[in-house]
């Protein structure tokens, strides 16, 4: 459908070109700038008069004024359909190990290859039947993927009622076999496959409403789900110095949340993580359903040495994805690392289009772009009745860790909940570097909120005294405050910090949060009596290295039982009922 | 037969326009003036106006002066002969031997593909307590020194070259004062370490865009042994002020800045360069260490900023020592936990610990009273800096261990100290 129309450069900056083209050229269309024997890709994003603006997705060496431009008339888009999960794909959803196979150890620009998997053939079996009536986004057969049920779906963007008029029978079909046909009122005709196509920049609406993400996604990690909660369909963003944790974080979260798929989109940040995933995954059994990890996982990986203008694209391609697997009614979380990275590619492009520059140079248009980006996450009800949710966690990398800057304030703007990460607890390996006091969600979390805001209040109370102490001293300060103060610290040692590195410390399931939590609150409750600060100060260092081993603990060992027996009586031996 | 344009149109800071048709981006041209001839490299195009980056500067550039185009980007020669050898930031001999042509390779090519990496599981010693205990170095690490003019960071980046265990060794100077690039040199040779090394060396008097062409040309060259299966060690030396020649030419640009007069792309930029660090699955591996002076001492100056996003972990190298703080990398993590099973534990323990020492020395300075307490943070925290933190200490990691639990043993009560109850019974000094 697509016919070729070429245009000529006339201009080479970067990976910006500045392209003549002859007939007319859609906005955001793709094209491709041909070099020898090698067509690079590129997006235009500007016109004026008879000259295009083109971003290349690749490095651009090598391209001469003169060199011929393709169009394609096509927005640049994903190819959905079964075989996505478990792939590791490039900005562009070039599948890397394929990419691999073909070029070696580097990435050789211009090699493009079929994102899903052409040969495989997958067991479909039939919804619809000939005759039946379907609208966009209805389920015309499924195909087990992994653990999930893969629903093929008519056209997202199918306009009004269409007949089925053939539909393939129960059998195995490669992705690109026809598998049905539709005809409408007009007695237009489709033929359809199990891959659909989308624009990765236009959200897909296909749904019947966009309901309020309520329920909590737990991800294991205390701080979080006791104090800043995370709602499925919800927006949370994880801002921090660098060296502060935040791709630990995100990493623990792929592993331990509790959600159907995860998406993470590896954008503008360091390969060695990526490869940490890609290589470890394969072999983690994911403790909800004793499969490998892998099965529920995809990877977008558009590493900082990866061209610049793939980055931007990255984020787009995964929250596209993430938004085709809610369509079947599950729920994904879509882990960006890192915001900050995509919207310094936006600053580059702005920057060689000479646009006039906003804060820190980066485009005027910054906020609105950061806004419809995460607003692309959410909980919606499907056409039959059921759910599914995109949930968006968005780390951002503040240059010089200070939060004014333009991409973290547009952030919080947007977000629902946000996960400050400090260098000052970091570089006091604190782990998860999470600010307590700084940090906010405005999710319901699964907590007593009168319990949770105790224990907040006792870490603020605590944090008031240390600054106090620092300028009156430890003698300057009364012993019931002193003991406040070592409650805040005891607080934070035990249930803040989480040990990554230790299996049983590193994933607290709710159930047991809750139980660790109502204790832990009944010492932070109970009045104690000390006669000496140091007295005191050991007493809660040997209760801390107590409750430090308690965690470490499997709550179905006999040892468990036995240390909280020990943490009981030692609280007893100070608590005073008087 | 090349054409020779003369027709020169624009002459301002290092760049020049010529108008010539044909021209591929990033080609490279031999432009001649009366003063000698240098090569320069295509950065834009723009109708029939080519402009070009002058290596040696545009000084004695006239409007007449040839310029002529070589068909190709810029290389650099790849093979065994390298080794022991000194070149210029143009790629061309600095120590009056032959030149070499054999194998060029385009410098700044394509990224690795992620999934011909492998996950580094290698340490790589140095006998450097604070950063084999505390900071340890992993093969195919990319990690900076963080350091303030005056500090010996030359030296250190030396000592760990010499003590680490590598097959070649890549030296790219930039901006390196002539007595910094003989120690180098000396230091290398004296060792016998000259004949598994290729240095790079822009020095401070040499052209600034030479300066940017040697981390791209010491990494090209790192990577092509790296796929002949060999360890490399890439030391780069200084990045802040190839960041600053970045800056003076996107300025000559008329590129807009972002921040602090540096280009919107300088962590691409970086990043491009970094990540050249690499563990092969089924080849070599190159690690990377590079010095960033950090300008006023101030970490949030783009230039650290935007390495320490780019890197992982880095060394502060502060009043001659490494500093405990700053950032761990992921990379140590997966190592250190198959060093030793208390080697993950000490580290944190005794960071936290001297960490609470900061805080008491704080204290102190303000006349509060020491408590218990604070008298035991304080004999703790002059023990580690004497004896784990002082860079002349030279000892294996296995020592530096024992010695940790020594001092954590003088110092504390079993209780005190946060280690889990297992680890003080196994380890704790009786």
């Amino acid at each position: 459908m697509s016919e070729a129309v070429p245009g000529t450069v006339v201009g080479v900056n970067g990976n910006l070109l500045r392209v003549r083209f002859a007939s007319a050229v859609t906005q955001n269309e793709v094209a491709y700038a041909v070099t020898g024997s090698t067509r690079l890709k590129a997006e235009v994003i500007r016109v004026r008069g008879d000259v295009a603006d083109l971003q290349v997705f690749e490095d651009t060496t090598d391209l001469r004024v003169g060199s011929p431009v393709e169009f394609s008339r096509e927005l640049l888009s994903v190819e959905l359909g079964p075989g996505l999960l478990g792939s590791i794909y490039d900005g562009l959803q070039n599948p890397l190990p394929d990419l691999a196979e073909q070029c070696g150890f580097f990435l050789q620009r211009g090699t493009y290859l079929d994102p899903l998997n052409r040969t495989r053939r997958w067991p479909f079996k039939p919804a619809v039947k000939a005759g039946d009536t379907v609208t966009a986004a209805q389920t015309l057969g499924t195909v087990p993927e992994g653990i999930f049920e893969h629903r093929i779906m008519t056209p997202f963007r199918l306009t009004g009622a269409w007949k089925v008029e053939s539909i393939a029978a129960t059998g195995e079909y490669a992705v690109a076999d026809p598998i049905a046909t539709l005809v409408n009122e007009h007695g237009e005709r489709q033929e359809l496959t199990m891959i659909q196509r989308w624009p990765v920049k236009m959200p897909i609406r296909a749904y019947a409403e966009r309901l309020r993400p309520v329920d909590p996604m737990v991800t294991k990690i205390r701080i979080v789900d006791t104090f800043f909660p995370i709602a499925r369909g919800g927006t949370y963003c994880i801002p921090g110095p660098f060296g502060a944790g935040k791709t630990v974080l995100q990493q623990i979260t792929s592993r331990n949340a509790d959600v159907d798929i995860v998406i993470i989109a590896a954008c503008g940040e360091r390969a060695g993580e990526v490869v940490e995933t890609l290589r470890e995954f394969p072999d983690l059994t994911d403790p909800r359903t004793g499969k490998s990890l892998m099965e529920r996982t995809l990877i977008i990986c558009n590493t900082s040495s990866m061209p610049v203008a793939a980055r931007e694209a990255s984020v787009y391609t995964a929250v596209t994805i993430a938004e085709y697997y809610r369509q079947m009614g599950l729920h994904v979380l879509l882990l960006a690392d890192s915001t900050s990275r995509w919207a310094q590619a936006l600053r580059e492009v702005s920057g060689r289009l000479e646009e006039i520059p906003g804060e820190e140079a980066f485009p005027a248009y910054l906020e609105s772009v950061i806004a419809a980006f995460y607003e692309r996450g959410g909980l919606v009800r499907l056409h039959d009745g059921g759910t599914g949710s995109v949930t968006i966690g968005g780390t951002v990398s503040p240059a010089g860790g200070n939060f004014e800057e333009p991409v973290t304030q547009s952030t919080l703007k947007v977000v629902g909940a946000f996960h400050g990460l400090s260098r000052e607890r970091s570089d006091a390996r604190r782990y998860p570097a999470i600010h307590p006091l700084e940090s906010w969600s405005k999710y319901e979390g699964v907590f007593n909120r009168d319990d949770v805001a105790f224990a907040r209040k006792l870490l603020r109370t605590g944090n008031e005294v240390s600054q106090m102490m620092k300028v009156v001293g430890e003698e300057g300060t009364s012993i019931d405050d002193f003991i406040l103060y070592l409650k805040g610290e005891y607080l934070d040692a035990v249930y803040l910090q989480q040990d990554a590195f230790d299996e049983v410390d590193s994933a607290t399931p709710g159930d047991r949060q809750e139980y660790v939590f109502a204790r832990i609150l009944k010492i932070l409750k109970t009045r104690m009596h000390f006669t000496e600060k140091d007295e005191a100060r050991l007493y809660f260092q040997k209760l801390t290295q107590m409750t430090k081993d308690w965690n470490r603990i499997g709550r179905d060992k006999p040892e468990f039982k036995q240390t909280e027996e020990l943490i009981e009586k030692s609280l007893a031996e100070v608590a005073d009922y008087a | 037969m090349r054409k020779v344009h003369t027709n020169i149109e624009q002459i301002a800071g290092n760049v020049i326009v010529v108008k010539a048709d044909g021209v591929g981006y990033r080609e490279l041209a031999e432009v001649r003036s009366p003063f000698g001839t240098s090569l320069a490299q295509v950065i834009r195009l723009d109708g029939e106006r080519v402009y070009l980056q002058v290596f040696a500067g545009s000084r004695g550039i006239a409007t007449d002066s040839e310029v002529r185009f070589l068909g190709h980007t810029m290389r650099v020669p790849f093979s065994d002969a390298l080794l022991g050898r000194v070149f210029t930031g143009s790629g061309t001999p600095r120590d009056r031997g032959p030149a070499i042509t054999e194998n060029m390779t385009p410098i700044g090519g394509p990224s690795a593909n992620p999934a011909k990496r492998i996950i580094p599981k290698n340490m790589v010693r140095t006998g450097i307590p604070m950063i084999d205990l505390f900071n340890t170095l992993v093969e195919s690490q990319k990690l900076p020194i963080f350091s303030v003019a005056g500090e010996p960071y030359n030296p250190l980046l030396a000592r760990i070259a010499m003590q680490a265990e590598v097959d070649v060794i890549v030296l790219g100077g930039m901006g390196l004062k002539h007595d910094d690039y003989l120690f180098f040199r000396d230091t290398l040779e004296s060792q016998g370490a000259l004949s598994r090394s290729v240095l790079f060396i822009h020095t401070a008097s040499d052209p600034v865009v030479e300066c940017l062409m040697v981390p791209d040309l010491a990494l090209a060259v790192a990577e092509q042994f790296a796929l002949q299966d060999k360890r490399v060690l890439v030391l780069l030396t200084d990045m802040t002020t190839f960041s600053d020649a970045m800056k003076e030419v996107a300025i000559t640009m008329e590129q807009i800045p972002s921040n602090r007069g540096y280009p919107g792309d300088l962590y691409s930029q970086l990043a491009s360069r970094y990540e050249k660090a690499v563990d092969f699955d089924t080849a070599g591996s190159i690690t990377i260490l590079a010095v960033t002076t950090m300008p006023g001492d101030d970490v949030t100056h783009p230039v650290p900023d935007n390495t320490g996003y780019i890197t992982e972990g880095q060394f502060y190298l502060r009043n001659g020592r490494i500093e405990p703080f700053g950032s761990l990398s992921r990379l140590k993590q997966l190592v250190n936990k198959s060093t030793r099973e208390d080697h993950r534990t000490i580290m944190d323990s005794m960071i936290q610990l001297y960490a609470s020492y900061k805080d008491t020395l704080e204290k102190q300075s303000m006349g509060f009273r020491m408590s218990g307490w604070d008298s035991k943070l304080l004999k703790y925290g002059q023990r580690f800096e004497a004896e784990m933190m002082d860079l002349t200490v030279n000892i294996p990691i296995e020592k530096a261990l024992d010695l940790g639990w020594a001092i954590l043993a003088d110092c504390f009560d079993r209780a005190e100290t946060g280690i889990p109850t297992k680890l003080v019974e196994k380890f704790w000094p009786k």
